[in-house]
């Protein structure tokens, strides 16, 4: 093998995960090579809306200068029912910055322009198809055209992580451990967003909607505000939509004309449409995070969580981790699977695995019970709102005692014995 | 043009000279359910009864991976590099 064709550590994947991993090779001092399928790093990223600060500035320490649409100052969350529906509504005006909303073939174009200042080589318009192993170590990858080989190569490909299956790490996920999410990007005034929904100087907001025509499936609604344009997508269970027969853009076009998102979005015109899987983090079998000579990040290890709607944060400080466990195993010219596992360790040891830990059972339950917990008591706490704001000459306690009857009658003692356990679980799940 | 041709066409796509999505069509003929016609977000695959066979517009796959997940019949690849969707705002 030539000199030129090896360098010290490959990144598949130029998304956060691989962007992180790559500037932390960099800062280093090791020569990195960042490889990107798409024509430029974003262009094939698609994602909820919201990137952590946090996350941002472990990474980025001067990421206010990227191109970000919005910070977000309005975190709302909307429970519909057919007609009507709740929304909470949480606003802080001291800490106004811990999340931002930014287009990601802007914002991941930064990073990796970033990246590329400190050292990353870029390859874009590249795709890895096979990943080079000798005696059992992976050495390189091949990409269309040639071989590369590193003594580490960091997998960042993203939730069809073909590489990792390749070699053993994960197996191919199953409809159940997966939501497909499809989402339009509907332009309007900048001045009309801020009208309608609420805002000044310039901030954001985000809203995680339930209920309405997701009830009864394992599906959630997200809409955001960019400068220019607003975001509308959903996220089902690839499983639900599977065994339902349910086309997702019908979901995604029945959520945009319920009465209280309709006036919101009213106007928009189209000028995006997008799809993309993400992994439900934490559901068992973990795929494996490393071997000899690779470590797996981001979406790839399928480092998600679902219930907070993360997945960006997660996945750069996974980069992170791997970087850093790159600069030590190249320090001790040690790339066995043995040395490796400090990745699993750092991440074992933040919130990353932490949170998902945590929230392990989360998804299992709910997904058991979505006609209850994403149906009937979001339509529920609708009515209960109903009868609370309305006057209508009729005593209140009447109204109150039928709701409650009906909250009882419509469910049998076998569901809602089976509900309280699930939420029981739920509680104890997350706390013990 | 379907209402979702119209969705798709506003995206910008650099469409390579191959398709990156190869189903089984003898699996095809046995299939009851045709899972990846309904699933599919921008409706890549349709069936053609007369000709028996799916037919494939890979041109306008958003690479989402849904159908490979779906079917495992489907084989899946990534378009060469630099082709496919090119998303601009998502």
């Amino acid at each position: 093998m030539s000199e030129s064709s090896k360098t010290d550590v490959i990144v598949v994947g130029a998304g956060p995960a691989g962007v992180s991993a790559a500037i932390t090779v960099a800062r280093g001092g090791k020569k990195v090579v960042l490889v990107e399928r798409g024509n430029f790093s974003g262009s094939k990223n698609v994602y909820g809306g919201v990137i952590y600060s946090h996350a941002a500035q472990e990474i980025f320490p001067n990421f206010k200068e990227a191109p970000i649409e919005r910070f977000v100052n309005n975190k709302s969350f909307m429970l519909l029912s057919e007609y009507d529906s709740t929304t909470i509504s949480y606003k802080n005006s001291l800490t106004e910055d811990g999340s931002f909303i930014a287009l990601r073939a802007k914002w991941d174009k930064w990073c990796v322009e970033q990246a590329k200042k400190e050292g990353v080589y870029l390859a874009p318009d590249t795709t890895v198809r096979n990943l080079i192993v000798e005696n059992g170590d992976v050495v390189g990858i091949e990409t269309d055209l040639e071989k590369f080989y590193a003594d580490i190569v960091i997998l960042a490909d993203g939730a069809n992580s073909l590489l990792a299956e390749q070699i053993g790490l994960k197996s191919k996920p199953k409809t159940k451990q997966v939501v497909l999410g499809v989402k339009e990007v509907l332009k309007l005034p900048s001045a009309v967003i801020e009208q309608r929904f609420g805002l000044i100087d310039g901030k954001g907001a985000e809203f995680k909607i339930a209920g309405g025509p997701l009830a009864g499936l394992f599906a959630m609604g997200l809409m955001f505000t960019n400068k220019e344009s607003v975001a509308i997508g959903i996220g089902a269970s690839l499983d639900d939509l599977k065994s339902k027969k349910i086309a997702p853009y019908e979901l995604l076009e029945d959520l945009k004309h319920h009465p209280s998102i309709a006036p919101l979005i009213k106007d928009g015109e189209l000028i995006e449409y997008s799809a993309h899987l993400i992994p439900e983090g934490g559901i068992e079998p973990l795929p494996k995070l490393y071997a000899n000579g690779v470590m797996v990040t981001g979406d790839a290890a399928a480092l998600v969580n679902n219930v907070h709607f993360e997945g960006t944060n997660l996945a750069m400080f996974s980069g992170k981790f791997a970087g850093e466990t790159a600069l030590e195993a190249i320090e001790k010219n040690d790339f066995s699977a043995n040395m490796l596992c400090l990745y699993e360790k750092k991440l074992q040891n933040s919130f990353v695995m932490k949170d998902l830990r945590t929230y392990k059972d989360v998804v299992k339950l709910v997904s058991g019970r979505t006609e209850s917990f994403l149906g009937y008591y979001p339509q529920k706490v609708n009515e209960f709102f109903e009868i609370f704001t309305s006057a209508n000459g009729i005593e209140k306690k009447s109204l109150f005692v039928k709701f409650t009857k009906n909250f009882f009658c419509k469910r049998s003692l076998a569901e809602l014995f089976s509900d309280a356990i699930t939420g029981i679980k739920l509680i104890f799940g997350v706390l013990k | 043009m379907s209402d979702l041709d119209k969705k798709l066409y506003k995206n910008t796509f650099k469409t390579s000279q191959t398709s990156h999505l190869h189903p089984d069509d003898e699996q095809c003929l046995q299939c009851l359910e045709k899972v990846c016609t309904i699933i599919c977000p921008a409706k890549v695959y349709n069936y053609n009864e007369s000709e028996k066979k799916l037919t494939v517009s890979y041109e306008k796959c958003l690479e989402c991976g849904a159908c490979r997940i779906a079917c495992k019949y489907i084989k899946w690849n990534y378009p060469e590099g630099g082709k496919g969707v090119v998303y601009k705002n998502s």
